[in-house]
């Protein structure tokens, strides 16, 4: 067993991890994202602050491959269509994206052949209402937020309303995303060529 | 070359007398079916209305006076169980003031109460009663005023189907030849049972109903229309799933079946090598290779199976007007406005299967919503775009039209062919002509 974790080590190719205690741990962080919590302090609400305006800034310059360098390797990047999370061992989402698939949304994107994608949607997010709980026993990072993400393609300006659940791990004195939830308002109900990043 | 069939009519009902074969040819159709808001108007009269029109699946209605509310064409509908289970339909239109009375999507209800004025009826559609009646005269008639009735429902091994035609045929022979394609599917389950789940991808164009209709029975469009999924699908080498449509897909084993009133199939099944064959050429999933370890550790004599019912049916089954099995998924096509339209793809889990296989089967019907079907759309929003050339008329579909060697007639009547043939546009325009012309069945 410990030989198969070496060789399939690479999440971005491999999905070994993605089991019953990966699935456990997003129910957990939905649990926690639903709670109230305290104010937290000026330190990490500024570095929380500045983790999502660089990673916006990223996925409003188009620049994938750098946005994609954010994640951690059993990282999810979950777009939901029941708001919240639901239940997705038996729901489908609109993204429901391990590092694999992460990795393949990006290639995809980067294809040039992706017609939904041409033009390329010209995006510019705001960010607010954020709050930060940092989570001493597990060392993660809670983020939540509310997001306006507008959007310009093919001559159709949209713009999407939501909210932001991150759930950040330490790594080399930084930190990486373990989860990226994003919340539409309407995200059971219809929408066009839904192929932006939120 | 160049005829003028442009409607000259003013209104839709005057429209009964123009010659739609001039609109519908052997190879081509008008653009004007496209884009005329009177055709668009008298198809939601007549194509969702006169025949059987797919309007909702047993599973989503679990229990006695369950409902859901849907449309049939434009009509706002309530698809109800009664109190022992039968199923009806109704229009959710007061027959009062036009309101309408139920205004949640799902539910349980055994009436329902308008929030205008408070008329009530059964989930029959009786009218129960009007508040305060001494202001209504001696010869008001509870029994002329329940809601209107789509007055023929009738269930296919869970597929609810409705339609306002007393001449339609009974719904197994509408069905016909695509029965035993639909019974296929549904057996992949090992007891039969298929259930929609509750969050379905609602993917909305900027283009007529039709163009996801064209598109679904079209085996000449993934190579070039999905040519990013399929570079996708080769970042990590070896070719996936529906590569077979790049090189000559008419060489291959591949067919498409005419199947008659309408309805279509594309078999893939033959590109695969037996069981576990799907399955092996499925787009990765996440959590993929921990689950089939699982599943081959746990049933190792029935692993393949349980593994290629964790992925798509491999046959994309058009049921005309509105009904599109793809993979897993039972897609609903739902008319908006003559240039707009709402593709609803229900993801579905089965039962008889450990919990894994459906967990498995969500990861898999998250794949062709997000990297292949968007492409299609944006190919769709640019036909209605190309279609506002007024002087070019016709659009196309003479594929495989009198290529020698190709069609071949069963001995149930369903024509077989290659996959790149356009004889399932033809095939459903041959009944939309019969539907629009109000000719018997």
């Amino acid at each position: 067993m410990s030989q198969k974790i070496e060789d399939y080590s690479d999440t971005s190719s491999w999905s070994y991890h993605v089991d019953d205690s990966f699935y456990a741990d997003l129910d957990r962080f939905s649990r926690v994202l639903a709670e109230d919590w305290p104010v937290a302090e000026v330190e990490p609400a500024r570095a929380a602050e500045g983790f999502l305006a660089r990673e916006a800034r990223l996925i409003d310059e188009g620049r994938f491959n750098d946005w994609l360098e954010l994640f951690g390797p059993d990282c999810l990047y979950w777009v939901p269509i029941t708001p919240g999370g639901g239940n997705p061992r038996l729901e489908v989402s609109h993204a429901f994206d391990d590092c694999r698939r992460l990795t393949d949304r990006v290639y995809w994107l980067r294809t040039g052949l992706a017609f939904s994608q041409i033009p390329q949607s010209r995006t510019r997010r705001m960010i607010s209402n954020m709050e930060v709980l940092d989570e001493p026993a597990s060392g993660l990072r809670f983020i939540r937020s509310n997001f306006i993400v507008n959007e310009f393609r093919a001559g159709v300006a949209k713009s999407y309303t939501g909210w932001y659940g991150h759930v950040l791990q330490p790594q080399d004195g930084g930190w990486t995303i373990r989860l990226k939830q994003a919340n539409l308002l309407d995200s059971e109900h219809i929408h066009e060529n839904l192929t932006l990043v939120f | 070359m160049v005829v003028s069939p442009e409607i000259s009519s003013s209104t839709a009902a005057e429209a009964q007398d123009v010659a739609w074969r001039e609109y519908v040819r052997e190879d081509r159709v008008h653009r004007s079916l496209y884009t005329d808001e009177r055709v668009f108007n008298e198809e939601m009269v007549k194509v969702f209305g006169h025949t059987w029109v797919y309007l909702a699946h047993e599973s989503q209605l679990p229990e006695p006076n369950s409902f859901v509310s849907t449309k049939l064409g434009l009509r706002p509908i309530i698809v109800t169980r009664d109190r022992r289970g039968g199923l009806h339909a109704v229009f959710n239109r007061c027959a009062h003031r036009a309101a309408t009375v139920c205004r949640e999507e799902t539910g349980v209800a055994k009436s329902f109460q308008c929030p205008y004025h408070g008329w009530t009826f059964k989930n029959t559609g009786e009218l129960v009663g009007a508040p305060w009646p001494q202001g209504y005269g001696p010869d008001f008639d509870k029994s002329e005023f329940g809601l209107g009735k789509v007055t023929r429902v009738d269930s296919y091994r869970g597929f609810i189907f409705g339609t306002l035609s007393e001449a339609a045929p009974p719904l197994a022979d509408y069905l016909g030849e695509a029965r035993p394609w639909l019974d296929y599917w549904i057996d992949r389950a090992p007891e039969g049972e298929v259930v929609v789940r509750s969050a379905a991808h609602r993917m909305g164009y900027r283009g007529n109903w039709k163009l996801a209709f064209d598109n679904a029975g079209d085996g000449y469009h993934p190579s070039f229309s999905h040519r990013s999924l399929l570079e996708m699908a080769s970042r990590m080498g070896d070719s996936k799933d529906m590569s077979y449509f790049g090189k000559t897909p008419d060489d291959g084993p591949m067919k498409v079946y005419s199947l008659g009133n309408g309805h279509s199939v594309i078999d893939q099944r033959p590109n695969f090598d037996g069981p576990g064959s799907i399955w092996a050429n499925q787009r990765p999933q996440p959590g993929r290779e921990k689950f089939e370890e699982l599943i081959r550790a746990k049933y190792p004599e029935d692993a393949d199976r349980l593994l290629d019912i964790s992925a798509g049916g491999q046959i994309n089954l058009s049921i005309f007007p509105n009904l599109l099995i793809i993979g897993n998924q039972i897609q609903v096509i739902e008319p908006l406005s003559v240039d707009r339209t709402q593709l609803t793809w229900n993801a579905t889990s089965i039962g008889g299967v450990p919990e894994e296989v459906n967990t498995m089967r969500m990861r898999t019907q998250e794949d062709f919503p997000a990297f292949g079907e968007p492409d299609d759309q944006a190919n769709f929003e640019e036909v209605q775009r190309g279609l506002a050339v007024t002087e070019e008329e016709w659009v196309l579909m003479n594929r495989g039209l009198n290529v020698d060697g190709w069609q071949t007639i069963d001995e149930n009547g369903v024509i077989v062919t290659a996959v790149t043939d356009e004889i399932h546009m033809r095939g459903y325009y041959e009944e939309w002509l019969r539907l629009m012309n109000g000719e018997p069945a």
